[in-house]
Protein backbone atom coordinates (compact mmCIF):
# COMPACT_ATOMS: atom_id res chain seq x y z
CA UNK A 1 0.00 0.00 0.00
CA UNK A 2 2.82 2.13 0.56
CA UNK A 3 3.87 2.36 -2.86
CA UNK A 4 0.55 4.00 -4.26
CA UNK A 5 0.77 7.84 -3.55
CA UNK A 6 -1.26 9.04 -0.87
CA UNK A 7 -3.03 12.09 -2.34
CA UNK A 8 -3.61 11.53 -6.90
CA UNK A 9 -5.17 13.81 -8.90
CA UNK A 10 -6.37 12.49 -12.11
CA UNK A 11 -7.03 15.66 -14.86
CA UNK A 12 -9.53 17.65 -12.68
CA UNK A 13 -11.71 20.38 -13.97
CA UNK A 14 -13.38 22.69 -11.72
CA UNK A 15 -15.85 25.10 -12.62
CA UNK A 16 -17.97 28.15 -11.22
CA UNK A 17 -20.26 28.96 -13.49
CA UNK A 18 -18.52 30.30 -16.11
CA UNK A 19 -15.34 30.70 -14.44
CA UNK A 20 -13.02 27.58 -15.18
CA UNK A 21 -11.25 27.68 -11.48
CA UNK A 22 -9.17 24.04 -12.16
CA UNK A 23 -8.08 23.54 -16.11
CA UNK A 24 -7.09 20.33 -16.28
CA UNK A 25 -4.80 19.39 -12.87
CA UNK A 26 -2.99 16.01 -12.45
CA UNK A 27 -0.81 15.90 -9.44
CA UNK A 28 0.34 12.72 -7.59
CA UNK A 29 1.71 13.55 -3.57
CA UNK A 30 3.81 10.99 -2.43
CA UNK A 31 3.74 9.91 1.45
CA UNK A 32 5.71 12.24 3.75
CA UNK A 33 6.36 14.98 1.14
CA UNK A 34 5.62 18.50 1.31
CA UNK A 35 4.16 20.40 -1.43
CA UNK A 36 3.94 24.58 -1.31
CA UNK A 37 1.83 25.74 -4.20
CA UNK A 38 2.22 29.11 -5.52
CA UNK A 39 0.41 31.34 -7.85
CA UNK A 40 -1.06 34.95 -8.26
CA UNK A 41 -4.54 35.10 -6.80
CA UNK A 42 -7.19 33.32 -8.82
CA UNK A 43 -4.60 30.82 -10.07
CA UNK A 44 -7.29 28.04 -9.43
CA UNK A 45 -4.66 27.42 -6.17
CA UNK A 46 -7.11 27.54 -3.35
CA UNK A 47 -10.01 25.09 -5.34
CA UNK A 48 -7.22 23.01 -6.22
CA UNK A 49 -6.72 22.13 -2.66
CA UNK A 50 -10.59 22.04 -1.56
CA UNK A 51 -11.38 19.68 -4.16
CA UNK A 52 -8.90 17.29 -2.71
CA UNK A 53 -10.78 16.78 0.20
CA UNK A 54 -13.94 17.30 -1.81
CA UNK A 55 -15.30 20.89 0.38
CA UNK A 56 -15.71 21.85 -3.48
CA UNK A 57 -16.97 19.05 -5.99
CA UNK A 58 -14.69 18.99 -8.62
CA UNK A 59 -16.62 19.29 -12.20
CA UNK A 60 -14.38 16.73 -13.94
CA UNK A 61 -11.50 14.03 -12.77
CA UNK A 62 -10.48 12.20 -10.57
CA UNK A 63 -9.15 12.34 -6.81
CA UNK A 64 -7.59 9.19 -4.89
CA UNK A 65 -6.79 9.20 -1.92
CA UNK A 66 -4.47 6.57 -0.11
CA UNK A 67 -5.99 4.23 -3.66
CA UNK A 68 -9.70 5.11 -3.17
CA UNK A 69 -11.44 6.76 -5.53
CA UNK A 70 -13.61 9.54 -4.22
CA UNK A 71 -17.16 9.98 -5.01
CA UNK A 72 -19.89 11.94 -3.72
CA UNK A 73 -21.32 9.46 -1.36
CA UNK A 74 -21.67 11.19 1.56
CA UNK A 75 -20.13 8.49 3.96
CA UNK A 76 -17.14 8.04 2.04
CA UNK A 77 -16.55 11.54 2.32
CA UNK A 78 -16.82 11.83 6.29
CA UNK A 79 -14.54 8.89 6.50
CA UNK A 80 -11.85 10.76 4.00
CA UNK A 81 -12.30 14.11 5.28
CA UNK A 82 -11.81 12.65 9.13
CA UNK A 83 -8.36 11.62 7.61
CA UNK A 84 -7.06 15.17 5.98
CA UNK A 85 -7.09 17.78 8.39
CA UNK A 86 -7.47 21.54 6.91
CA UNK A 87 -6.50 24.62 8.10
CA UNK A 88 -7.63 27.87 6.86
CA UNK A 89 -6.97 31.35 6.06
CA UNK A 90 -9.53 32.68 8.34
CA UNK A 91 -8.72 29.84 11.20
CA UNK A 92 -12.99 28.96 11.16
CA UNK A 93 -12.78 28.17 14.62
CA UNK A 94 -16.07 27.86 16.74
CA UNK A 95 -16.46 30.68 18.42
CA UNK A 96 -19.44 29.68 20.98
CA UNK A 97 -16.85 26.76 22.16
CA UNK A 98 -14.08 27.12 24.16
CA UNK A 99 -10.48 26.34 22.83
CA UNK A 100 -10.39 22.99 24.13
CA UNK A 101 -13.98 22.25 22.83
CA UNK A 102 -12.92 23.36 19.53
CA UNK A 103 -10.24 20.98 20.05
CA UNK A 104 -12.78 17.81 20.90
CA UNK A 105 -15.75 18.03 19.09
CA UNK A 106 -14.62 15.94 16.45
CA UNK A 107 -12.67 13.98 17.84
CA UNK A 108 -16.24 12.91 20.30
CA UNK A 109 -18.88 13.00 17.45
CA UNK A 110 -16.75 11.39 14.31
CA UNK A 111 -14.19 9.44 15.74
CA UNK A 112 -16.09 8.52 18.92
CA UNK A 113 -13.60 8.73 21.29
CA UNK A 114 -15.03 8.96 25.07
CA UNK A 115 -14.47 12.92 26.61
CA UNK A 116 -11.16 11.58 28.59
CA UNK A 117 -9.55 10.26 25.54
CA UNK A 118 -10.38 13.53 23.80
CA UNK A 119 -9.29 15.90 26.22
CA UNK A 120 -6.02 13.62 26.94
CA UNK A 121 -5.31 14.04 22.71
CA UNK A 122 -6.80 17.36 22.91
CA UNK A 123 -4.55 18.87 25.52
CA UNK A 124 -1.83 16.93 23.76
CA UNK A 125 -2.13 18.39 20.30
CA UNK A 126 -2.31 22.38 22.39
CA UNK A 127 1.24 21.42 23.85
CA UNK A 128 2.46 20.51 20.41
CA UNK A 129 1.15 24.17 19.14
CA UNK A 130 2.64 25.66 22.42
CA UNK A 131 -0.78 27.05 23.99
CA UNK A 132 -1.87 24.50 26.71
CA UNK A 133 -2.70 27.47 28.85
CA UNK A 134 -5.25 28.66 26.54
CA UNK A 135 -7.54 25.18 26.77
CA UNK A 136 -10.67 27.51 28.78
CA UNK A 137 -10.69 30.53 26.90
CA UNK A 138 -12.74 31.14 24.12
CA UNK A 139 -11.20 31.77 20.66
CA UNK A 140 -12.45 35.69 20.41
CA UNK A 141 -10.26 36.17 23.28
CA UNK A 142 -6.78 35.08 21.51
CA UNK A 143 -4.67 36.80 18.71
CA UNK A 144 -4.83 35.91 15.42
CA UNK A 145 -1.39 33.71 15.48
CA UNK A 146 -2.82 32.07 18.27
CA UNK A 147 -6.21 31.23 17.02
CA UNK A 148 -4.49 29.56 13.83
CA UNK A 149 -2.42 27.78 16.06
CA UNK A 150 -5.39 26.11 18.02
CA UNK A 151 -6.86 25.99 14.23
CA UNK A 152 -3.74 23.56 13.54
CA UNK A 153 -4.37 21.71 17.14
CA UNK A 154 -8.07 21.16 16.05
CA UNK A 155 -6.90 19.34 12.98
CA UNK A 156 -3.83 17.58 14.30
CA UNK A 157 -6.15 15.74 17.13
CA UNK A 158 -8.09 13.69 14.52
CA UNK A 159 -4.74 11.88 13.53
CA UNK A 160 -4.68 12.94 10.12
CA UNK A 161 -2.06 11.30 7.43
CA UNK A 162 -2.79 14.33 5.58
CA UNK A 163 -2.61 18.25 6.33
CA UNK A 164 -3.98 20.94 3.95
CA UNK A 165 -3.04 24.25 4.28
CA UNK A 166 -5.22 27.47 2.72
CA UNK A 167 -2.81 30.47 3.18
CA UNK A 168 -2.53 29.79 6.84
CA UNK A 169 -0.53 32.66 7.14
CA UNK A 170 -2.31 35.60 5.36
CA UNK A 171 -4.75 37.10 7.74
CA UNK A 172 -2.27 37.03 10.00
CA UNK A 173 -0.05 40.28 11.43
CA UNK A 174 3.48 39.74 10.38
CA UNK A 175 4.44 39.64 14.17
CA UNK A 176 2.52 36.54 14.12
CA UNK A 177 3.12 34.64 11.30
CA UNK A 178 6.51 33.11 12.84
CA UNK A 179 4.95 31.36 15.27
CA UNK A 180 2.42 29.74 12.95
CA UNK A 181 5.26 28.38 10.80
CA UNK A 182 7.17 27.46 13.68
CA UNK A 183 4.30 25.26 14.31
CA UNK A 184 4.30 23.81 10.37
CA UNK A 185 7.97 23.51 10.62
CA UNK A 186 7.70 20.73 13.05
CA UNK A 187 4.82 19.09 11.36
CA UNK A 188 7.37 18.78 8.68
CA UNK A 189 10.05 16.80 10.84
CA UNK A 190 7.49 14.74 12.26
CA UNK A 191 6.94 13.32 9.19
CA UNK A 192 3.63 14.59 7.69
CA UNK A 193 2.12 14.84 4.37
CA UNK A 194 1.57 18.13 3.55
CA UNK A 195 -0.07 20.16 0.92
CA UNK A 196 0.76 24.03 1.85
CA UNK A 197 -0.87 27.11 -0.31
CA UNK A 198 1.09 30.06 1.08
CA UNK A 199 3.64 32.73 -0.22
CA UNK A 200 6.13 32.33 2.84
CA UNK A 201 8.97 31.62 0.62
CA UNK A 202 11.42 31.23 3.74
CA UNK A 203 8.95 28.51 4.84
CA UNK A 204 9.11 26.54 1.32
CA UNK A 205 12.86 26.73 0.97
CA UNK A 206 13.10 25.12 4.37
CA UNK A 207 10.70 22.59 4.36
CA UNK A 208 9.04 21.90 0.72
CA UNK A 209 10.28 18.93 -0.83
CA UNK A 210 8.54 20.21 -4.47
CA UNK A 211 7.13 23.17 -5.37
CA UNK A 212 4.00 23.98 -7.85
CA UNK A 213 3.57 27.38 -9.65
CA UNK A 214 -0.32 27.42 -10.59
CA UNK A 215 -1.29 30.09 -13.13
CA UNK A 216 -4.74 30.13 -15.01
CA UNK A 217 -5.94 27.06 -13.42
CA UNK A 218 -2.93 24.84 -14.61
CA UNK A 219 0.68 23.68 -13.33
CA UNK A 220 2.65 25.76 -14.83
CA UNK A 221 6.10 24.44 -13.12
CA UNK A 222 6.58 22.06 -10.45
CA UNK A 223 10.04 21.36 -9.49
CA UNK A 224 12.52 21.85 -6.11
CA UNK A 225 12.42 24.51 -3.87
CA UNK A 226 16.20 25.43 -5.19
CA UNK A 227 15.56 25.11 -9.06
CA UNK A 228 12.05 27.03 -8.25
CA UNK A 229 13.86 30.07 -6.73
CA UNK A 230 17.29 29.65 -9.09
CA UNK A 231 16.35 28.46 -12.08
CA UNK A 232 13.00 28.81 -13.00
CA UNK A 233 11.60 27.88 -16.84
CA UNK A 234 8.83 29.23 -17.40
CA UNK A 235 8.79 32.94 -18.74
CA UNK A 236 5.19 33.02 -16.04
CA UNK A 237 7.01 31.52 -12.72
CA UNK A 238 9.90 34.08 -13.55
CA UNK A 239 7.56 37.18 -13.91
CA UNK A 240 5.68 36.18 -10.81
CA UNK A 241 8.98 35.61 -8.50
CA UNK A 242 10.11 38.88 -9.59
CA UNK A 243 6.75 40.36 -8.74
CA UNK A 244 6.86 38.86 -5.22
CA UNK A 245 10.40 38.14 -4.60
CA UNK A 246 10.68 42.05 -5.20
CA UNK A 247 12.98 43.12 -2.36
CA UNK B 1 -14.91 59.46 23.86
CA UNK B 2 -15.97 62.29 25.87
CA UNK B 3 -13.40 64.88 25.14
CA UNK B 4 -13.76 63.93 21.27
CA UNK B 5 -17.79 64.90 21.99
CA UNK B 6 -17.40 68.07 23.66
CA UNK B 7 -14.67 69.19 21.38
CA UNK B 8 -16.39 68.29 18.27
CA UNK B 9 -17.94 70.94 17.06
CA UNK B 10 -20.68 69.14 15.57
CA UNK B 11 -22.20 68.80 18.89
CA UNK B 12 -23.20 72.36 20.19
CA UNK B 13 -26.46 70.99 21.14
CA UNK B 14 -24.76 69.11 24.21
CA UNK B 15 -22.61 71.74 25.64
CA UNK B 16 -25.84 73.98 26.40
CA UNK B 17 -29.04 73.15 28.82
CA UNK B 18 -29.36 70.42 31.15
CA UNK B 19 -27.83 68.27 29.13
CA UNK B 20 -24.26 69.58 29.63
CA UNK B 21 -23.95 68.32 33.40
CA UNK B 22 -23.72 64.71 34.44
CA UNK B 23 -26.65 64.69 35.96
CA UNK B 24 -29.14 66.14 33.53
CA UNK B 25 -27.11 63.77 30.92
CA UNK B 26 -28.52 61.18 33.18
CA UNK B 27 -32.20 62.51 33.07
CA UNK B 28 -32.32 63.00 29.24
CA UNK B 29 -31.34 59.19 28.77
CA UNK B 30 -33.84 57.97 31.20
CA UNK B 31 -36.30 55.40 29.39
CA UNK B 32 -39.13 57.95 29.83
CA UNK B 33 -41.31 56.15 27.54
CA UNK B 34 -41.24 53.46 29.78
CA UNK B 35 -41.36 54.92 33.19
CA UNK B 36 -44.56 56.23 31.03
CA UNK B 37 -46.17 52.71 30.53
CA UNK B 38 -45.45 51.83 34.51
CA UNK B 39 -47.24 54.17 35.53
CA UNK B 40 -50.15 53.83 33.25
CA UNK B 41 -50.50 50.16 34.66
CA UNK B 42 -50.14 51.09 38.31
CA UNK B 43 -52.73 54.05 37.57
CA UNK B 44 -54.87 51.64 35.93
CA UNK B 45 -54.15 48.95 38.59
CA UNK B 46 -55.18 50.96 41.43
CA UNK B 47 -58.35 52.19 39.94
CA UNK B 48 -59.57 48.70 38.98
CA UNK B 49 -58.46 47.34 42.44
CA UNK B 50 -60.68 50.17 43.85
CA UNK B 51 -63.39 50.70 41.78
CA UNK B 52 -66.21 47.18 42.41
CA UNK B 53 -67.16 47.58 38.83
CA UNK B 54 -63.56 47.14 37.49
CA UNK B 55 -62.62 44.56 40.42
CA UNK B 56 -65.47 42.82 39.61
CA UNK B 57 -64.48 42.90 35.88
CA UNK B 58 -61.09 41.83 36.69
CA UNK B 59 -62.12 39.04 39.21
CA UNK B 60 -63.65 37.49 35.93
CA UNK B 61 -61.16 38.14 33.04
CA UNK B 62 -57.96 36.57 35.21
CA UNK B 63 -59.49 33.10 35.12
CA UNK B 64 -59.03 33.40 31.67
CA UNK B 65 -54.77 33.88 32.06
CA UNK B 66 -53.95 30.61 32.36
CA UNK B 67 -55.73 29.67 29.45
CA UNK B 68 -53.72 32.78 27.18
CA UNK B 69 -50.70 31.66 28.74
CA UNK B 70 -51.22 27.78 27.77
CA UNK B 71 -52.51 28.42 24.71
CA UNK B 72 -49.62 30.96 23.98
CA UNK B 73 -46.51 28.90 25.45
CA UNK B 74 -47.92 25.77 23.88
CA UNK B 75 -48.66 26.90 20.37
CA UNK B 76 -44.50 28.92 20.25
CA UNK B 77 -42.90 25.83 21.23
CA UNK B 78 -44.75 24.07 18.35
CA UNK B 79 -44.34 26.54 16.12
CA UNK B 80 -40.30 26.62 17.48
CA UNK B 81 -40.12 23.18 16.14
CA UNK B 82 -42.17 23.63 12.85
CA UNK B 83 -40.20 26.75 12.16
CA UNK B 84 -36.74 25.26 12.66
CA UNK B 85 -37.76 22.20 10.38
CA UNK B 86 -39.37 24.71 7.69
CA UNK B 87 -36.53 27.63 8.39
CA UNK B 88 -33.81 24.00 7.41
CA UNK B 89 -35.81 22.50 4.77
CA UNK B 90 -35.93 26.58 3.14
CA UNK B 91 -31.73 25.82 2.80
CA UNK B 92 -32.20 22.16 1.68
CA UNK B 93 -30.04 21.08 -1.22
CA UNK B 94 -33.41 19.00 -2.05
CA UNK B 95 -35.46 20.71 -4.20
CA UNK B 96 -38.88 19.00 -3.24
CA UNK B 97 -38.05 20.07 0.55
CA UNK B 98 -37.15 23.18 -0.22
CA UNK B 99 -40.14 24.09 -2.37
CA UNK B 100 -42.60 22.71 -0.18
CA UNK B 101 -41.24 25.00 2.85
CA UNK B 102 -40.89 27.90 0.23
CA UNK B 103 -44.98 26.72 -0.33
CA UNK B 104 -46.04 26.69 3.17
CA UNK B 105 -43.72 30.29 4.12
CA UNK B 106 -46.18 32.44 1.46
CA UNK B 107 -49.63 30.58 1.92
CA UNK B 108 -49.32 31.79 5.73
CA UNK B 109 -47.95 34.73 4.68
CA UNK B 110 -50.22 35.32 2.09
CA UNK B 111 -53.67 34.44 4.36
CA UNK B 112 -55.00 37.14 7.60
CA UNK B 113 -54.29 35.34 10.88
CA UNK B 114 -57.93 35.62 11.91
CA UNK B 115 -58.69 33.81 8.10
CA UNK B 116 -56.39 31.11 8.82
CA UNK B 117 -57.34 30.68 12.45
CA UNK B 118 -61.38 30.41 11.12
CA UNK B 119 -59.76 28.12 8.19
CA UNK B 120 -57.60 25.13 10.29
CA UNK B 121 -60.21 25.12 13.02
CA UNK B 122 -63.59 24.31 10.70
CA UNK B 123 -61.63 23.09 7.63
CA UNK B 124 -58.19 22.26 8.33
CA UNK B 125 -58.65 19.49 11.72
CA UNK B 126 -61.92 18.39 9.75
CA UNK B 127 -60.02 17.35 6.95
CA UNK B 128 -57.04 15.67 8.92
CA UNK B 129 -59.69 13.52 10.63
CA UNK B 130 -61.29 12.23 7.28
CA UNK B 131 -57.44 11.82 6.10
CA UNK B 132 -56.99 9.74 9.36
CA UNK B 133 -60.23 7.65 8.76
CA UNK B 134 -59.40 6.83 5.05
CA UNK B 135 -55.81 6.08 6.92
CA UNK B 136 -58.15 3.70 9.41
CA UNK B 137 -59.97 2.11 6.62
CA UNK B 138 -56.53 1.17 4.82
CA UNK B 139 -54.97 -0.31 7.43
CA UNK B 140 -57.92 -2.46 7.88
CA UNK B 141 -57.93 -3.49 4.01
CA UNK B 142 -54.68 -5.07 5.02
CA UNK B 143 -55.47 -6.63 7.97
CA UNK B 144 -54.47 -4.01 10.35
CA UNK B 145 -57.64 -4.12 12.31
CA UNK B 146 -56.38 -2.96 15.85
CA UNK B 147 -54.74 0.44 14.18
CA UNK B 148 -57.43 0.77 11.81
CA UNK B 149 -60.20 0.59 14.90
CA UNK B 150 -58.47 3.62 16.34
CA UNK B 151 -58.57 5.37 13.45
CA UNK B 152 -61.71 4.77 12.69
CA UNK B 153 -62.98 5.89 16.40
CA UNK B 154 -61.80 9.43 15.70
CA UNK B 155 -64.49 11.88 16.22
CA UNK B 156 -64.16 15.59 14.44
CA UNK B 157 -65.81 16.62 17.72
CA UNK B 158 -63.21 14.63 19.72
CA UNK B 159 -60.63 17.71 19.18
CA UNK B 160 -61.34 20.38 21.20
CA UNK B 161 -61.07 24.05 19.88
CA UNK B 162 -58.75 25.00 22.48
CA UNK B 163 -56.03 22.54 20.64
CA UNK B 164 -57.47 23.89 17.01
CA UNK B 165 -56.78 27.35 18.38
CA UNK B 166 -52.99 26.06 19.12
CA UNK B 167 -52.73 24.12 15.95
CA UNK B 168 -53.63 27.64 14.14
CA UNK B 169 -51.34 29.10 16.03
CA UNK B 170 -48.37 27.08 15.50
CA UNK B 171 -48.76 26.69 12.12
CA UNK B 172 -49.26 30.94 11.71
CA UNK B 173 -46.18 31.13 13.90
CA UNK B 174 -44.22 28.44 12.31
CA UNK B 175 -43.91 30.24 9.25
CA UNK B 176 -42.91 33.30 10.88
CA UNK B 177 -40.14 31.27 12.83
CA UNK B 178 -39.26 29.94 9.58
CA UNK B 179 -37.77 33.20 8.48
CA UNK B 180 -36.00 34.08 11.62
CA UNK B 181 -34.22 30.78 12.20
CA UNK B 182 -33.38 31.04 8.05
CA UNK B 183 -31.34 34.50 9.10
CA UNK B 184 -29.97 33.50 11.72
CA UNK B 185 -28.39 30.05 9.94
CA UNK B 186 -27.38 32.18 7.20
CA UNK B 187 -25.78 34.68 9.18
CA UNK B 188 -23.22 32.28 10.18
CA UNK B 189 -19.93 32.49 8.11
CA UNK B 190 -19.81 29.71 5.62
CA UNK B 191 -16.12 28.79 6.83
CA UNK B 192 -17.94 27.15 9.97
CA UNK B 193 -19.84 24.98 7.79
CA UNK B 194 -16.49 24.28 6.27
CA UNK B 195 -14.10 23.61 8.85
CA UNK B 196 -17.27 21.16 10.30
CA UNK B 197 -17.12 19.48 7.32
CA UNK B 198 -13.48 18.88 6.90
CA UNK B 199 -13.08 17.45 10.10
CA UNK B 200 -15.71 14.73 8.78
CA UNK B 201 -18.93 15.95 10.53
CA UNK B 202 -21.94 15.00 8.51
CA UNK B 203 -23.98 18.01 7.49
CA UNK B 204 -26.60 17.18 10.51
CA UNK B 205 -23.64 17.22 12.75
CA UNK B 206 -22.53 20.42 11.65
CA UNK B 207 -25.64 21.75 12.23
CA UNK B 208 -26.20 20.70 15.34
CA UNK B 209 -22.96 20.97 16.67
CA UNK B 210 -21.51 23.75 15.10
CA UNK B 211 -24.17 26.23 13.02
CA UNK B 212 -27.36 26.10 15.39
CA UNK B 213 -25.93 26.78 18.09
CA UNK B 214 -24.77 29.94 17.12
CA UNK B 215 -27.48 30.57 15.03
CA UNK B 216 -30.16 30.61 17.63
CA UNK B 217 -28.09 32.53 19.96
CA UNK B 218 -28.02 35.06 17.29
CA UNK B 219 -31.80 35.01 16.67
CA UNK B 220 -32.69 34.84 20.83
CA UNK B 221 -33.43 38.54 20.68
CA UNK B 222 -35.89 37.80 17.72
CA UNK B 223 -37.29 34.82 19.19
CA UNK B 224 -38.53 36.37 22.27
CA UNK B 225 -40.24 39.47 20.66
CA UNK B 226 -42.25 36.76 18.52
CA UNK B 227 -43.42 35.18 21.61
CA UNK B 228 -44.66 38.35 23.26
CA UNK B 229 -46.33 39.00 19.81
CA UNK B 230 -47.64 36.17 20.31
CA UNK B 231 -49.20 36.48 23.43
CA UNK B 232 -50.97 39.43 21.98
CA UNK B 233 -52.19 37.53 18.86
CA UNK B 234 -53.44 34.40 21.04
CA UNK B 235 -56.20 36.87 21.66
CA UNK B 236 -57.70 35.92 18.46
CA UNK B 237 -58.28 32.93 19.20
CA UNK B 238 -61.63 33.95 21.50
CA UNK B 239 -63.08 33.77 17.31
CA UNK B 240 -62.64 29.93 18.47
CA UNK B 241 -64.76 30.58 21.89
CA UNK B 242 -61.53 29.30 23.39
CA UNK B 243 -62.04 30.70 26.77
CA UNK B 244 -58.79 32.75 26.97
CA UNK B 245 -58.53 36.69 28.85
CA UNK B 246 -60.04 38.15 25.73
CA UNK B 247 -63.32 35.75 25.22
CA UNK B 248 -64.47 36.12 29.22
CA UNK B 249 -63.82 39.78 28.49
CA UNK B 250 -66.38 39.78 25.74
CA UNK B 251 -68.58 37.46 28.06
CA UNK B 252 -68.58 39.88 30.51
CA UNK B 253 -69.25 42.94 28.87
CA UNK B 254 -71.98 41.46 26.60
CA UNK B 255 -73.75 39.95 29.74
CA UNK B 256 -73.38 43.10 31.65
CA UNK B 257 -72.75 46.21 29.05
CA UNK B 258 -69.95 47.32 31.41
CA UNK B 259 -67.44 47.36 27.80
CA UNK B 260 -65.63 49.87 29.70
CA UNK B 261 -64.99 47.88 32.42
CA UNK B 262 -64.38 45.10 30.20
CA UNK B 263 -61.86 46.42 27.74
CA UNK B 264 -59.68 48.40 30.06
CA UNK B 265 -58.76 45.76 31.95
CA UNK B 266 -58.53 43.48 29.41
CA UNK B 267 -56.28 45.64 28.15
CA UNK B 268 -54.29 46.63 30.81
CA UNK B 269 -53.89 42.87 31.65
CA UNK B 270 -52.02 42.48 28.24
CA UNK B 271 -50.01 45.56 28.52
CA UNK B 272 -48.72 43.69 31.84
CA UNK B 273 -48.02 40.61 30.78
CA UNK B 274 -46.18 41.78 27.38
CA UNK B 275 -44.32 44.75 29.53
CA UNK B 276 -42.77 42.05 32.08
CA UNK B 277 -41.96 39.66 28.72
CA UNK B 278 -40.04 42.48 27.06
CA UNK B 279 -38.26 43.01 29.95
CA UNK B 280 -36.69 38.74 29.81
CA UNK B 281 -36.11 39.43 26.61
CA UNK B 282 -34.33 42.42 27.42
CA UNK B 283 -32.67 41.16 29.79
CA UNK B 284 -31.62 37.81 27.54
CA UNK B 285 -30.64 40.20 25.39
CA UNK B 286 -28.14 42.14 27.84
CA UNK B 287 -26.96 39.00 28.75
CA UNK B 288 -25.64 38.11 25.17
CA UNK B 289 -23.94 41.29 24.75
CA UNK B 290 -21.87 40.78 27.85
CA UNK B 291 -20.95 37.32 26.83
CA UNK B 292 -19.53 38.10 23.60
Amino acid sequence: MNDVPIIMVKDMHKRFGDVHAVQGVSLEVERGKVIVIIGPSGSGKSTLLRCVNHLETPSSGEIWIEGDLLTTNPHQLNQVRAEIGMVFQLFNLFPHLTVLENVCLAQRIVRKRPRSEAERVGMAQLERVGIPEKAAVYPGQLSGGQQQRVAIARALAMDPKIMLFDEPTSALDPEMIKEVLDVMLALVKDGMTMLVVSHEMGFARAAADEMIFMDDGKIVERTTPHDLFNNPREERTKLFLSQILHH
Amino acid sequence: MAETATSSPIKPAAQAGVGSTPVGRRLIDLPWWFIGIVLVILWAAVGILTRPNFNEAFQWIKVGIVTTLVTSITAYLLAIILGLVTGLGRMSHNVVIRNIARLYVELVRGIPMLVLIFFIAFVGVPAGIDLLHSLGEWFGSIGFTPFANVLAGLENQAVPMLARAIIALAVTYGAFLAEVFRAGIQSIGRGQMEAARSLGMGYGQAMRFVILPQAIRNVLPALGNDFVSMVKDSSLVSVLAVRDMTQIARLYAGSTFRFREAYVTLAVLYLTMTVILSLGVAAIERRLRKHE
